[in-house]
């Protein structure tokens, strides 16, 4: 094809004279910066989630009321990955005289896959990683039911029929965090001598649980397997499906890395397109000769697609390349993280990449060079034919498309993707506006000053429309740069002021009513900070309205299970901290005895409650019913005790209810936490420092992450500027040349670049200090659901920043345009 | 007529017969009858409008060349030489008229049309050159050859390349050669596909006296040799004289002699 041999040679030679230098390293920077963030979130993902697993026992787990299928095991074993069992129920412990309902949990040997069992030799001993599991005929069971039974290690207790021997105080399970609110102490036993006990009867209430693990990708086609398996009774639990705070934890930090990604993207994108728009400029009168000699629009485009195919192939390869070696170092930087192996980065981001950098491209600089098609071969006799930029409808919506297509598929959320993309286009939109606005402030101001003004600032309302895209894509540039090193912090202090170091790490449950004043009284003995002890009734919902609540009504798995299951009802009158009132109003005092109700919103929305609607409790054998009056947004990774429904007080009272807190211990004050146990014996302390830790260091780290990422954004930031400061390098060259013709000295021309530059600076300063200032409050507010304070200092740093910026930068980068001899500037013309 | 059949062929022809009949009209050409109309203009105009009406850049122009004559059309700056030319040559359509180029239509065909019948009939010189600065002299030459799909394009452009006396500079890029070099060039690459027609705009504008004599000397030698039908705008009554015919615009109009 001779379109392609004269492209590749019109390319070649474009290369080395640098024409496509900027072309080429937005295309690179665009690439490098998704790959680096794709195949480092990927394994980053997998290794958190293999961490956080720990807390699960196993990677995935199947959950059954009925025995689980040999099905399930046979395929984990033909995807070979590692299986363990577990069966839970309650039962009652017998010694002594004594009885206790315990948590009872089977297991076989190879249980747990992930994370480690904890055993100490004696009560209120420090407990150590325990080998395997309870050897048969043996059991591990928890601190509470020493004193419940009165018995110590080495005794028996009965357990159906069969008497089993305590060889161990269990002190640490993994998962065990999760199930906070479990009834009785856990009394671990070997799945061998399930059967013997004769406890399992048809009516008892049976978890059956097969737990996996292994290799990610084995892992994530087993999970695809089971899906389909799944029948009714039965579902899978993968950690994000069981701990909220890891799970909340992680949807941000995958936000926080896709956003610096995605900005990175669209910078380059901006780039691109400003700098295809110079190189079309260039080609202009190529276009007219080659039309000249006949070539047909479709061979010109032939020509120049041909380029940018290349030319898009060639930095998308760079840039993969790029971004794999850049993901090593974000692995290191990530390194302490995990303890395991991180699985190899896959193909997947390279090809995702590579996708990126053609649709970025194509998108961009296709719409420009559209023009080309468009350059009458009269051009070669009269220098000003297709001069004109006709407005390209086809161009935009090329351009929109691109970007829609690169936010959908770097965000994998319809609806948000919408919302972002026309978030974008909207602030282009504006930010065009106010540029407008102000080129045309400033022709006003012209007249008015000295003849270097005139040149200088003239300039800028001279070159309207190139004035405009300078600004709007300086201000781009400076506003990331702004989002980046302000709002960032800002964002991320945020962030990780979610968790402080004296967030609570201890609960204790089934505090008595009459138990309360000693609790309070015990921490005040002890110089512990007074704990918040908050009511809790356990209820389950029965009717909505006047239909009755079934869990075979809602196809949400996880309606299914929470109308399953009792709810934690409590009442207050004062707002717990981190929640928010998102529809309604907060009762405060004069909700007294009313029979009203605040529904944490995202359990409203599951299951399908709105404000106004009468909801129906069976608590203890009673009925209560109350209207819902609010709905609250709750923190659930701020490690306080919340609760789905609240009513004021003076509502529940006549209810058997147990207390709860949350309180900070700090891990070498054991002893305070044995004291408790014996002077408190039926309260379960709950130790969620585990959880907590994990939380915080995944914030830690991703923040560390992010950090680095937006090096990539930075570095497509200052391309932008490059790019935007390059488009009117012809123009000035050839204006520069005339004025020194005519006789400006260098001085005057000097002065009137630096001027021009300053202003212009100063303009997209404004403009990206404007833009800043409201993309952080919606990026606070909306995206990341965090509090957000306007940051003062975006104003000084924008519009100064701007000024010096660009100033030195535009100086800097034409003034070269000065040294050189107008002839030869006019005849190269 | 007969001579001029398969040219007329050729530009609407599929791209197989094209580049059989191109890859010999090289040598065909010169041995053309040359009494034959090879450009038709009737009743040319262009009007533009502006803010104070219309303008008349042309107006009512006629005439009939034939095939292997030397025009010339000279007339003072604005009297819309280059204009004509450029109606002529099929870059711009006109407001009123018709230009037949061997018995085309011009007006009557679409851009890619004229682009297709420029490309196998018509080469042009301009006063600024305008080669491709991103291509080197041999690669320039080689363009329109390409474009037309001939498989001997380097062949042919180096052939025409050692004519204009730049052999040794065909590996050059046009910012290293002098003005009367990129000239001679820009007029291998216009005799390099055998057009029927040359359209020359000026084209000692740009250079000093004695190098533009050199380059028209070029331009005669090769149109004689090769048949070609020559269009010339220019300024200079000398050049002028050397044609065999002379139009003279006067304010878009044809000053009949």
């Amino acid at each position: 094809m001779h379109a392609l041999t004269i492209s590749l040679r019109m390319l070649r030679r474009d290369w080395r004279a640098g024409e496509l230098r900027v072309l080429m390293i937005a295309v690179m920077i665009a690439v490098a910066s998704v790959v680096a963030v794709d195949a480092f979130t990927d394994r980053v993902r997998l290794a958190l989630e293999s961490q956080a697993n720990e807390l699960l026992g196993g990677d995935l787990v199947v959950v059954s009321s009925e025995p689980v299928s040999a099905a399930y095991r046979d395929e984990a074993r033909a995807q070979g990955l590692a299986v363990a069992d577990a069966v839970s129920f309650p039962s009652m412990a017998l010694a002594n005289g004594y009885s206790q309902l315990g948590e009872i949990k089977a297991v076989s040997d190879a249980y747990p896959l992930r994370g480690r069992l904890f055993t100490a030799p004696r009560l209120f001993e420090f407990g150590t990683p325990a080998t395997g599991v309870p050897a048969p005929g043996t059991v591990w069971v928890e601190p509470r039911l020493f004193n419940e039974l009165r018995v110590a290690v080495g005794d028996d207790i009965a357990l159906g029929n069969i008497r089993l021997t305590i060889a161990a105080v269990l002190t640490r399970e993994p998962g065990r965090a999760g199930d906070v609110f479990t009834i009785g102490p856990r009394i671990l036993m070997n799945i061998a001598d399930l059967e013997r006990t004769g406890l399992i009867q048809p009516a008892s209430r049976v978890r059956y649980r097969v737990l996996v693990a292994g290799e990610h990708r084995a892992v994530a086609r087993y999970r695809v397997f089971s899906d389909k398996q799944l029948g009714p009774g039965e579902r899978l639990e993968g950690v994000e499906d069981a701990r909220p705070e890891v799970r909340t934890a992680l949807e941000r930090a995958r936000r926080f890395l896709g956003l610096a990604a995605l900005v990175s993207v669209v910078l380059a994108g901006v780039a691109v397109a400003t700098s295809a728009r110079r190189y079309v400029a260039r080609h202009l009168d190529n276009c007219a000769i080659m039309r000249c000699v006949g070539a047909t629009h479709g061979t010109i485009m032939r020509i120049y697609t041909a380029q940018i195919l290349v030319l898009g192939l060639v930095g998308s390869s760079a840039g993969c390349a790029i971004g794999y070696g850049a993901q090593m170092v974000l692995t290191d930087i990530l390194g302490g993280l995990a303890n395991i192996e991180l699985p190899a980065p896959s193909l997947w981001p390279a090809v995702f990449g590579i996708s990126t950098g053609m649709i970025t491209l194509l998108g961009f600089a296709l719409p420009p060079l559209l023009r080309l098609k468009q350059i009458p071969a009269l051009r070669v006799l009269r220098r000003d034919a297709g001069d004109r930029e006709a407005g390209n409808t086809v161009a935009y919506v090329l351009g929109v498309t691109a970007l829609a297509v690169l936010i959908l598929w770097q965000i994998g959320d319809l609806k948000l993707g919408i919302y972002v993309t026309l978030g974008i286009v909207t602030a282009f939109i504006v930010l065009a506006a106010v540029a407008s606005l102000l080129v045309r402030l400033l022709r006003r101001l012209q007249p008015r000053g000295g003849v270097t003004w005139r040149f200088g600032v003239g300039g800028i309302a001279r070159r309207a429309q190139a004035s405009r895209l300078q600004i709007v894509a300086c201000g781009l540039g400076i506003l990331v740069l702004l989002l980046l090193t302000l709002v960032r912090n800002d964002l991320l202090r945020d962030w990780q002021a979610r968790l402080p170091a004296d967030a609570p790490n201890r609960f204790i449950i089934n505090i008595l009513p009459d138990q309360v004043e000693p609790v309070r009284q015990f921490f005040a003995d002890a110089g512990q900070p007074a704990p918040q002890l908050f009511p809790m009734v356990r209820g389950r919902i029965e009717k909505i309205n006047d239909r009755a609540v079934i869990a075979s009504d809602y196809d949400d798995e996880r309606a299914q299970r929470l109308v399953a299951r009792d709810f934690n009802l409590s009442w207050t009158d004062r707002l717990q901290e981190g929640n928010k009132i998102a529809i309604g109003e907060w009762w405060g005092a004069s909700g007294n005895g009313e029979h009203w109700l605040s529904v944490e919103e995202g359990i409203a929305k599951t299951l399908g409650i709105q404000i106004g609607d009468t909801l129906t409790y069976g608590i203890a054998g009673n009925v209560l019913t109350a209207k819902v009056v609010n709905l609250r947004s709750v923190e659930w990774d701020s490690f306080r005790v919340n609760f789905f429904v609240v009513t004021p007080p003076g509502v529940m009272e006549a209810y058997p209810a147990t207390y709860i807190t949350a309180f900070h211990l700090p891990r070498e004050n054991q002893q305070f936490l044995n004291a408790l146990v014996r002077a408190f014996p039926n309260a379960t302390v709950i130790d969620v420092a585990e959880i907590l830790a994990q939380v915080r260091l995944i914030v830690d780290r991703v923040t560390q992450a992010v950090r680095y990422v937006f090096l990539f954004t930075v570095i497509a930031g200052l391309l932008v500027l490059y790019a935007a400061i390059q488009s009117t390098l012809d123009e000035r060259i050839r204006e520069n040349a005339i004025l020194r013709t005519l006789g400006a000295s260098r001085r005057q021309l000097l002065k009137g670049l630096q001027l021009e530059f300053v202003v212009l600076g100063l303009l997209a300063g404004t403009v990206a200090a404007l833009a800043a200032t409201v993309i952080g409050y919606l990026l606070a507010t909306r995206v990341f659901e965090l509090g957000y304070t306007l940051n003062i200092w975006l104003w000084p740093a924008g519009l100064i920043g701007g000024m010096i910026g660009i100033g030195s930068v535009g100086y800097l980068g034409t003034r070269f345009v000065l040294n050189q001899p107008p002839l030869q500037t006019l005849r190269g013309l | 007529m007969t001579g001029a059949a398969p040219f007329a062929n050729t530009m609407v022809a599929g791209a197989s017969s094209s580049r059989q009949t191109t890859r010999n009209r090289f040598n065909m050409v010169a041995s053309v009858a040359s009494s034959i109309a090879i450009v038709r203009a009737e009743g040319l105009g262009q009007q533009v409008s502006g803010p104070a009406g219309t303008l008349d850049i042309l107006a009512d122009v006629s005439f009939t060349i034939a095939r292997g004559e030397s025009v010339a059309i000279v007339g003072a700056s604005g009297a819309g030489k280059s204009t004509l030319l450029g109606l002529l040559a099929g870059l711009d359509t006109a407001t009123s008229g018709k230009v037949w180029l061997n018995d085309t239509d011009l007006f009557a065909l679409d851009e890619d049309g004229r682009a297709q019948v420029r490309g196998a009939m018509i080469g042009f010189v301009f006063q600024s050159f305008h080669l491709l600065p991103s291509l080197t002299a041999l690669e320039n030459v080689m363009l329109p050859l390409e474009l037309a799909g001939r498989g001997d394009a380097e062949s042919v452009a180096r052939d025409v390349l050692g004519r204009v006396g730049l052999s040794a500079r065909a590996g050059h890029y046009p910012k290293q050669l002098s003005g009367g070099e990129q000239q001679r060039v820009a007029i291998a690459r216009a005799f390099a596909p055998g057009p029927a027609l040359l359209c020359a705009d000026e084209p000692t504008g740009n250079l000093d006296r004695a190098t533009g004599a050199q380059v028209m000397d070029l331009l005669f030698d090769l149109n004689k040799e090769l048949g070609t039908t020559l269009l010339l705008v220019t300024h200079d009554e000398r050049l002028a004289s050397r044609c065999g015919r002379r139009f003279e615009l006067v304010d878009g109009r044809l000053k009949t002699p």
